[in-house]
């Protein structure tokens, strides 16, 4: 549904270039919910914002449902009208909503609409239509100051489907927003996904809403995709920093001639109480020192951190016992030894095993 | 001179002066509106970023900021002779007036509108909104309380100048305190003018900051 090929974009400030993009090709498929993780300056906003040419691209290409908008939109800074129609078929919501405090509820929501040129009778229809989607059917008189910040990003949704969109964009919808909003905007928007069949391309630097409503992820450092794909595929790839980030386990062996080890869920094994055969097969007692699991997009899928007694060496079957049972394990060694501060999972040093 | 005397005098000055200051506040709108709104959208990442133009109109505008009101008035003669067919009498002085003020506004225009959160403007471009409908339907009316706040200080501006062009040839309040005032040295005539001018001003300051207030009571925030 969005595709981007070798999207790159150089922005020039007095004399210096900073790379934001640096070629990023990027594919959504059609009805998903995408997110792109990254912390600021990774270059995500610029991304977001170069699918519906808000930015222009230094080069590469951006395809959303099957138009080539960058072939649309012509050389100069402004927008020509091809490239506005196909804007007008791309929702977007905002971190800080951007609603038009001059106008009420109903307005704001009719606003998409007028630049489409619908009729005044049908504007109001559609508008109420989509405040009552939105669950704020009483507030089409209100002006967005009298609302609190998630009735106003419902307020942004609703007028984002306006246009009747396939595609939506959100640029860090509930960054603003307490947790507890930021939950319900979310069920909103995978509701939407759903009922709609929209396709959402959501970035954000909150790994809790890729984990509650992305199907797909990537993770965006120094303007590129490190990593992308789904939450299932991440999962199962050895040593991804998204899946690392998306079930953090922690914990350090409790002395030495200790073997720690992630061990991976997902798919069938996670209904497998495979720790508690472990330790009755081999009769060994195995200590959890951290475990993250969830229950993501229908499956139990999760990390668990396990400390066995002994070296490395000498847990080459019990190790061998868990990669039979369909789990990935992955070696921890632990830098720092015994009672070193607690470190962010990235500066960990994870050995891979197919490099053993 | 006696309270009868002087009430014809101040009527019909009251009268031109504010036939004058309303009809130049309307030209200066027309005139400085447009100004404004370019100076934000030919400025350096604006919506029509254009260099020169910006370059240009900047120039225009501070050249004519910076001309005093008087020297103005004298050097806008011949121009005035030939819009109006004369250079003496209220409706001369609205050509000098309106020149005078277009600048002032201009850039008064031009600060309100850049208050505009950029963000909206984005919103509206996200929905495939043209630059026209972007000045329209959002740096307007999100701009609406502080460019009626800009009217107000420019009618009030206006409200002086008439009372300076009251001396080369103008009618109104400034020119009735001039003759007779000042020429003829009745303090109480010249002290009773200036006590008319000063109500004017209070009212149109009062008028102004009610709009205001009920214009930015939807809430400024959003």
């Amino acid at each position: 549904m969005i595709t981007t090929s070798g999207l790159t974009k150089v922005y020039e400030s007095r004399g210096r270039q900073v790379t934001a993009l640096d070629g990023v090709d990027l594919h959504v498929r059609e009805g998903e919910v995408f997110g792109v993780i990254g912390q600021s300056g990774a270059g995500k906003s610029s991304l977001i914002r170069c699918v519906n040419l808000l930015e222009r691209p230094t080069s590469g290409t951006v395809t959303v449902d099957g138009v080539d908008l960058t072939a649309l939109a012509g050389k100069g800074r402004r927008a020509g009208k091809d490239l506005r129609r196909a804007r007008s078929r791309i929702g977007m919501v905002f971190q800080h909503f951007n609603l038009l405090s001059s106008r009420t509820v109903q307005d704001n929501i009719e606003l998409p609409l007028e630049i489409l040129g619908v009729s005044g009778a049908e504007r109001a229809r559609r508008a109420l239509e989509l405040l009552d989607l939105v669950g704020l059917a009483d507030k089409a008189k209100s002006y967005p100051g009298q609302l609190s910040g998630g009735q106003k990003q419902r307020v942004g949704i609703a007028r984002a489907l306006a246009g009747e969109p396939k595609v939506l964009l959100s640029d860090e919808a509930t960054s603003a927003l307490d947790p507890e909003t930021t939950r319900s905007i979310l069920q909103l928007l995978r509701d939407l996904n759903r009922q709609l069949g929209l396709t959402v391309l959501l970035i954000t630097h909150e790994m809790d809403v890729v984990k509650t409503i992305c199907d797909s992820a990537a993770l965006m450092q120094k303007g590129r995709i490190v990593e992308s794909g789904t939450v299932a595929e991440l999962l199962a790839t050895p040593g991804s920093q998204l899946a690392a980030e998306l079930f953090p386990v922690s914990g350090h062996a409790t002395g030495a001639d200790r073997t720690v080890v992630d061990v991976t869920f997902h798919g069938e094994a996670a209904t497998q109480p495979v720790i508690s055969q472990l330790s009755r097969t081999y009769n060994i007692d195995i200590s959890i020192l951290g475990a993250a699991m969830d229950t993501v997009g229908g499956k139990q899928i999760g990390r668990m951190r396990i400390e066995l007694p002994g070296r490395y060496e000498e847990n080459v079957v019990p190790i061998g016992f868990l990669r039979e049972q369909g789990l990935q394990v992955e070696s921890v060694e632990d830098p720092h030894g015994e009672g070193a501060p607690a470190l962010p999972l990235q500066q960990h040093v994870l050995v891979k095993e197919s490099a053993k | 001179m006696t309270w009868e005397e002087m009430r014809p005098l101040l009527e019909q000055g009251t009268v031109d002066t504010l036939y004058m200051v309303l009809w130049a506040t309307v030209v200066t709108i027309v005139g400085g509106l447009p100004l404004g709104i370019l100076l934000v959208l030919t400025d350096k990442g604006g919506l029509l970023q254009n260099r020169p133009v910006n370059k240009v109109v900047g120039a225009i505008v501070n050249i004519g900021r910076s001309l005093p009101f008087i020297i103005l008035l004298i050097a806008l003669i011949p121009f005035t002779t030939f819009v109006v067919g004369t250079f003496i009498g209220p409706t001369a002085m609205i050509v000098p007036l309106a020149i005078g003020a277009i600048p002032f506004f201009a850039r008064l225009v031009e600060t309100a509108i850049r208050e505009v959160d950029h963000g909206l403007v984005e919103a509206v471009q996200s929905m495939g909104g043209s630059i026209p409908t972007i000045v329209r339907k959002v740096l307007l009316p999100q701009s609406l309380p502080s460019l009626v706040s800009a009217v107000t200080t420019t009618v009030i501006v206006l409200i002086g100048y008439s009372a300076m062009a009251g001396a080369v040839g103008g009618e109104g309040l400034g020119s009735k305190a001039v003759t007779y005032g000042y020429q003829r040295f009745d303090t109480t005539f010249m002290l009773v003018t200036v006590v008319v001018l000063v109500a004017i001003v209070t009212i149109v300051q009062l008028v102004g900051d009610a709009a205001v207030r009920l214009l930015a009571r939807r809430g400024r925030t959003a």
